[in-house]
């Protein structure tokens, strides 16, 4: 960690909160503190310098047009790309994981991304709404992911990533690929809120940022029956 | 009323009748959808003649109708949709269960704005509040913002009456003028209801810079869109007039927002000639609103019903609710948004302390956002199992539509 205190930085909450966002940084930060670590929690608007020492960044969904103006303002402060080049954990969603790519597409335009992952989004034929499952990269040790998704984009992968997932329900990326991960990078279009359906995926982030190999567990049990009801529906509305 | 449009009109309230008697519903759907199937034109048809109010936005639209309603009922008969059916084919069966009267006041569904100003062509309209509501359906709340500013484009004479206190509403009733075609903006009566929710609005919708606020005003700080003075406010218990006069406001409904509610309601009335003074007194009269806010005794449990659907409207509710045992229901069918996203934007933390169940379809999603919010909680399957697990006294309920509606149901249709 780069301080005394696990440090996690959610990046423009006044552009880049569409729905929920906010939950990826309170799960984080309570799971953390559920384990003894002091925790730091910044919220950066888009009029504010980004700080380069944060252990964790979140980029959450937004608008098209908030998304076009939240890369703009990522390059010109140059903040996160220093943090990345130092080893910090960066976590995008939806909009935000568009933009952690090369380009996307946003209010008819195709837009320069901060070119952190070897991806590209256009726009789809239709807009993938509805329930999001997949089987996670086993070499991260995480089970199946399960999330909302709501996007217009599909993103196409380079050989500098690799797909976070495969899906078993919903579009993801393009119906057959889901999110993508380098590093201590990682982006899902499970939307919103898309650790407290996951918390694997939460310590994920967490062993990242600490560099432990193992945390000690937590009591997840509404998230497991969570996890397991939203299963349940994603099998029932497939039969 | 041309020939096929009374043929309509008539079908159309008899249709609704049937449904009510067949226990379907409020009947207030089906009957302006046959009607409509008829003669398209039919709400038209039956706006034609009436002085009309339209009221719209994402959260108090159904309360703020029943209050403008009582409030114009001083200068004569009101039609109004106040089952909450704020869709065209409900606008059409309010207006013919109504029958011939001078006056209308419709809660609009804010995607349905541009359709209803078209065909009622109203006197005024009322634009609440946006903020984010059932994404994986509705329209972005810039789209929403948009959507609203070229219909009233479209409309220059009708009387707005709108919030101050939101930018996107300030931004959508404020659309340019066009000297060229000789098409003056729309005249705005602002009034003050608050914004307690600010997070889809940080960023303006004219020129994307962000908004700046101090206490209760904003101000953008890239262009000149900033909060309009508005001519009327809430006051301690009461509500400032434009003239400087202050009426004290006795509601049975909870809450600041209420009072909001009320103010709006007689900025509405106002611009149909209604004297404040004349007003005020009718506005208690309104009670309950399709149950929000409906209190039933059950087992020496007082139960009080509040519909929250959206971030905004959860903050609303834990300002209204009394410190008490609450039940919290969460569904996620196709009225409520399929999303439950939406759970990590409510702060719950103003529970921490009450005795706090839960239960509805989503209630795991719910469990997830307390556990994480630290507000400890029971889960209960079942209504019923609530009210036996709280003490005597009031139990508050604030659950989202279905649930809503699902428990009033349990309690008898309660209104």
């Amino acid at each position: 960690m780069s301080t005394e205190s696990l440090r996690i930085v959610w990046i423009y909450p006044d552009l880049l909160s569409t729905y929920g966002d906010r939950g990826n940084m309170l799960i984080l930060a309570r799971r953390a503190q559920q384990r003894g670590m002091p925790v730091e929690v910044l919220e950066v608007r888009s009029d504010q310098r980004l700080p380069a020492t944060a252990d964790i960044y979140l980029i959450g969904g937004g608008e098209d047009g908030p998304q076009a103006l939240g890369a703009q303002r990522l390059r010109a402060d140059g903040g996160l790309h220093r943090a990345v080049a130092q080893g910090s954990v960066v976590f995008g969603v939806c909009a935000g994981y568009q933009l952690l790519g090369t380009s996307f597409f946003a209010k008819g335009a195709q837009c320069t991304g901060l070119e952190l992952l070897d991806l590209s989004s256009d726009r789809g034929p239709s807009r993938a709404v509805g329930e999001l499952a997949g089987d996670i990269d086993p070499r991260l040790g995480v089970p199946a992911l399960t999330g909302f998704e709501n996007h217009g984009g599909r993103t196409h992968l380079g050989p500098g990533v690799s797909p976070l997932a495969r899906v078993t329900a919903g579009v993801g990326n393009d119906g057959a690929t889901e999110g993508a991960w380098r590093g201590k990078l990682l982006g899902t279009y499970s939307h919103g809120p898309a650790l407290a359906r996951n918390p694997a995926l939460a310590d994920l982030l967490l062993r990242w940022a600490t560099g432990a190999h193992q945390l000690p567990p937590l009591d997840d049990t509404w998230a497991d029956r969570l996890r397991a009801e939203r299963r349940a529906a994603v099998a029932a509305a497939r039969a | 009323m041309p020939l096929r449009a009374k043929v309509a009109s008539s079908v159309s309230r008899t249709a609704a009748a049937l449904s009510r008697a067949a226990g379907r519903g409020d009947g207030s759907v089906i009957g302006g959808w046959i009607g409509l199937k008829i003669d398209p034109d039919l709400l038209a048809h039956l706006s034609a003649g009436r002085a009309i109010a339209l009221v719209s936005g994402t959260n108090g639209k159904t309360t703020t109708t029943r209050l403008a309603a009582a409030a114009v009922g001083v200068l004569g008969r009101v039609a109004t949709n106040s089952f909450g059916a704020n869709m065209p084919t409900g606008h059409t069966s309010a207006l013919a269960k109504a029958g011939s009267t001078p006056y209308a006041v419709l809660e609009v569904d804010e995607h349905y704005l541009a359709q209803v100003l078209e065909a009622t062509e109203p006197h005024v309209v009322a634009l609440l509040n946006l903020s984010r509501d059932q994404l994986d359906r509705a329209k972005e709340v810039a789209m929403m913002a948009q959507l609203w500013r070229a219909a009233l484009v479209n409309h220059p004479d009708v009387r707005v009456v709108a919030n101050a206190d939101d930018p996107m509403v300030v931004w959508a009733a404020t659309p340019p003028g066009d000297p060229a075609r000789g098409v003056r903006p729309p005249h705005v009566t602002w009034f003050s209801a608050g914004q307690r929710w600010h997070d889809d609005s940080w960023v303006c919708p004219e020129c994307g810079h962000t908004i700046q606020r101090s206490g209760e005003q904003w101000w953008c700080s890239g262009c000149p869109l900033r909060r309009p003075g508005p001519q009327w406010t809430v006051e301690d218990d009461g509500v400032l007039d434009p003239t400087g006069a202050w009426h004290k406001v006795t509601l049975q409904l909870p809450g600041k927002v209420n009072l909001g509610n009320a103010a709006t309601a007689l900025a509405v009335a106002a611009e149909f000639g209604v004297r404040p003074v004349d007003a005020v007194s009718r506005l208690g009269s309104v009670t309950s609103v399709a149950g929000r806010y409906a209190q039933v005794d059950r087992d020496g449990r007082n139960i009080r019903l509040l519909l929250a659907k959206n971030p905004a409207s959860w903050l609303e509710a834990f300002e209204m609710a009394d410190v008490a045992p609450t039940l919290l229901s969460i569904n996620a069918r196709d009225p409520d948004g399929l999303d439950t996203s939406w759970l990590f934007d409510v702060d719950f933390a103003p529970l921490r302390g009450r005795q706090v169940l839960i239960t509805g379809d989503r209630a795991y999603d719910l469990a997830v956002r307390l556990d994480v919010n630290g507000v400890p909680f029971q889960h209960v399957r079942a209504f019923a199992e609530a009210v036996r697990a709280v003490p005597p006294g009031r139990l508050e309920v604030i659950a989202n539509y279905t649930a809503f509606q699902d428990i009033r149901a349990e309690l008898d249709r309660v209104n």
